[in-house]
């Protein structure tokens, strides 16, 4: 794809209220690109997610798809995105192919072409022998498919996904990321997807971080993993406040306390940790050495643990 | 459905390549509409509820009530009584199908339709239409067999005013009576986050309304309550069909004159459908749920 750019969001701010749901939120996002957003929930993905879906109104900053402005031109936006809710956004009484013909007709699609649309969308999704059946009677992770098959009928350029792995088995969740990435390498699509999952995050081309309606850092995965350093030592301890103190003073260290443990950044940390063993043996409850994860990533850049924020 | 159509839509100029369809009104409210029947049919126990409650209103209230009744023009309160029932099918049919606003909200189907490249008009009108083709249908199921009760002994056979030749223009009044008040119902529903909240709406606003609207009793000569009932929009349209299917013009001496119920009933209809409209397209918090 060329490197026209597909998402441009820039300084959007959005509040509920006395609440700040998004502080000056600024990226851009390249036609053809997996675009990740993650964070915990409460960081404002859900908030900047329905505000590119034109969904809520734009109150500063502003948001543009393709240069089509969220604010001023949604009806544009509409045509351009296809999206997929957290929460199905599926008609239970009817049927599989009732939901997508509904669907094409919303989007203008009738007739003949409707019908190739779909059958063409059930056949790539695995879902031609559940056609007739009642979407009610499907399991979470058909369902999602049908929920994707429903946000393709159009050939959307841009795809928005709001957490599409919920409620999905790992095997689910395989599939649907297969079908993102030929999807974007055959039609060119642009995805742009919210996820609290870091494997999930992995799979993106680039990724935003969001904390606190903040983007804390961006860019693709491997990047952010070596901005952390080379290797990440984490500590149990049953004193760890203390422990952390010896460590400054013993091997002039900056060791972060993160509730009961200890994090330390750094290269060589094999050698680390066997100095680290050999000096404080008593006071080591378990200690683990591993390549920075993006989880990693959160913490460095947050100081928080990501499962420790309070949500909403 | 015309109507519709004029409303002008030129916003949609993105390139070609996009817009390889372009979303039309008509589409989009037939497609909507027709969800709300297959919707309806699918659950039994809508149908049942929907056509049992009128026609035991029918027989129990008819039955009981028609020994102390005194009409206008010494009609039987059958005779009076059967536009009334009409009415209130129209009107808890048409009213009650907006429910499934709440039901499409809550199971998430309302957000894929608003962020669908339609204008709101259609959102409203698809959801209008469907209910007021079905409070269409049961209105003429019950104007059609209601009469036939008296066959089988439950009433006593009534004069209904129903003939071949008025039938059409009777149809096409239920028919603008149903879609002001499934526009009402739309006014309703679409704020609420449960259907608790509505159905506590329908027991202390709409069943008052269709009480007070000359299809149970007639409204007094003078007194509070009458004017109530001059103030009920819903009032005239009781008074209308009254005016079509009397079969003794100086039973309905008394009610206001046919243009005057037809120009309530439009301009009520106009009212609700323009506040539905500017609702929908509202972005707020509670519509992006």
């Amino acid at each position: 794809m060329s490197d026209s750019i597909a998402v441009r969001v820039s300084d959007l701010r959005h509040r509920y209220g006395d609440r700040e749901a998004l502080r000056g939120i600024g990226f851009t996002v390249a036609a053809g690109e997996i675009f990740g957003l993650l964070g915990p929930n409460g960081g404002g993905k859900t908030t900047l997610f329905r505000l590119l879906a034109t969904l809520l109104p734009v109150q500063s900053g502003t948001a543009t798809l393709l240069e089509k402005n969220v604010a001023t031109e949604s009806r544009s936006v509409r045509q351009l995105i296809g999206v997929t809710f957290q929460s199905p956004s599926l008609d239970g009484k009817l049927t599989v192919t009732e939901n997508l013909k509904h669907q094409s007709h919303l989007y203008g699609l009738s007739g003949q072409t409707a019908k190739s649309r779909i059958s063409e969308l059930l056949d790539r999704l695995g879902l031609k022998d559940r056609a007739q059946d009642l979407v009610d009677s499907l399991s979470g992770g058909l369902k999602r498919r049908v929920e994707v098959a429903k946000s393709l009928l159009h050939r959307p350029r841009i795809l928005l996904l709001d957490e599409p792995s919920t409620g999905l088995d790992p095997g689910a969740r395989h599939d649907l990321w297969e079908y993102l990435s030929r999807l974007r390498r055959d039609e060119g699509t642009t995805i742009l997807v919210t996820t609290h999952l870091m494997e999930e995050a992995d799979r993106c081309d680039r990724l935003g971080i969001l904390h606190k309606g903040e983007l804390v850092a961006i860019g693709m995965p491997d990047e952010l993993r070596l901005s952390v350093g080379g290797d990440c030592l984490t500590i149990q301890s049953s004193d760890p406040k203390s422990l952390a103190e010896k460590l400054t003073i013993r091997f002039q260290l900056t060791p972060r306390q993160i509730g009961e443990s200890i994090r330390i950044e750094g290269n060589a940390g094999h050698e680390l940790l066997r100095d680290i063993v050999t000096a404080f043996p008593s006071e080591i409850t378990a200690i683990s050495l591993a390549k920075p994860t993006l989880e990693d990533v959160f913490i460095s850049r947050t100081g928080h643990r990501f499962w420790e924020n309070e949500p909403v | 459905m015309s109507k519709a159509i004029a409303i002008p839509e030129s916003i949609n100029d993105s390139n070609g390549d996009v817009a390889h369809a372009q979303p039309s009104i008509g589409l989009a409210v037939y497609t909507l509409a027709i969800r709300e029947l297959v919707r309806f049919f699918r659950q039994r126990t809508r149908i049942i509820g929907a056509l049992g409650q009128p026609f035991i209103f029918w027989i129990l209230f008819g039955a009981g009530l028609q020994g102390s009744f005194r009409g206008p023009a010494g009609i039987s309160y059958q005779e009076y009584f059967f536009p009334g029932v009409a009415v209130m099918i129209v009107m808890f049919t048409a009213i009650f199908s907006t429910i499934s606003i709440i039901e499409d909200r809550r199971e998430g189907f309302l957000q894929g339709v608003l962020v669908a490249p339609v204008s709101r008009l259609a959102i409203v009108l698809g959801k209008v239409f469907g209910g007021t083709i079905l409070a269409v249908m049961q209105a003429v199921l019950f104007l059609a067999i209601g009469p036939l009760l008296a066959v089988v002994g439950l009433s006593p056979p009534i004069s209904t005013g129903l003939t071949w030749f008025n039938f059409p223009i009777v149809l096409a009044y239920l028919a603008l009576v149903a879609f002001a008040l499934t526009a009402l119902g739309y006014l309703i529903a679409w704020p609420m986050d449960s259907t608790h909240g509505f159905h506590a709406i329908m027991s202390v606003f709409l069943m008052p309304m269709w009480l007070l609207s000359g299809s149970f009793f007639p409204a007094p000569e003078s007194g509070w309550l009458s004017w109530v009932i001059r103030l009920n929009p819903l009032t005239y349209g009781t008074a209308g069909l009254r005016r079509l299917v009397t079969p003794n013009i100086d039973a309905v001496a008394g009610l206001p004159s046919f243009p005057l119920c037809l120009a309530v009933t439009v301009a009520s209809a106009v009212i609700y459908i323009s506040l539905a409209i500017w609702m929908t397209g509202r972005q707020t918090a509670h519509n992006a749920r």
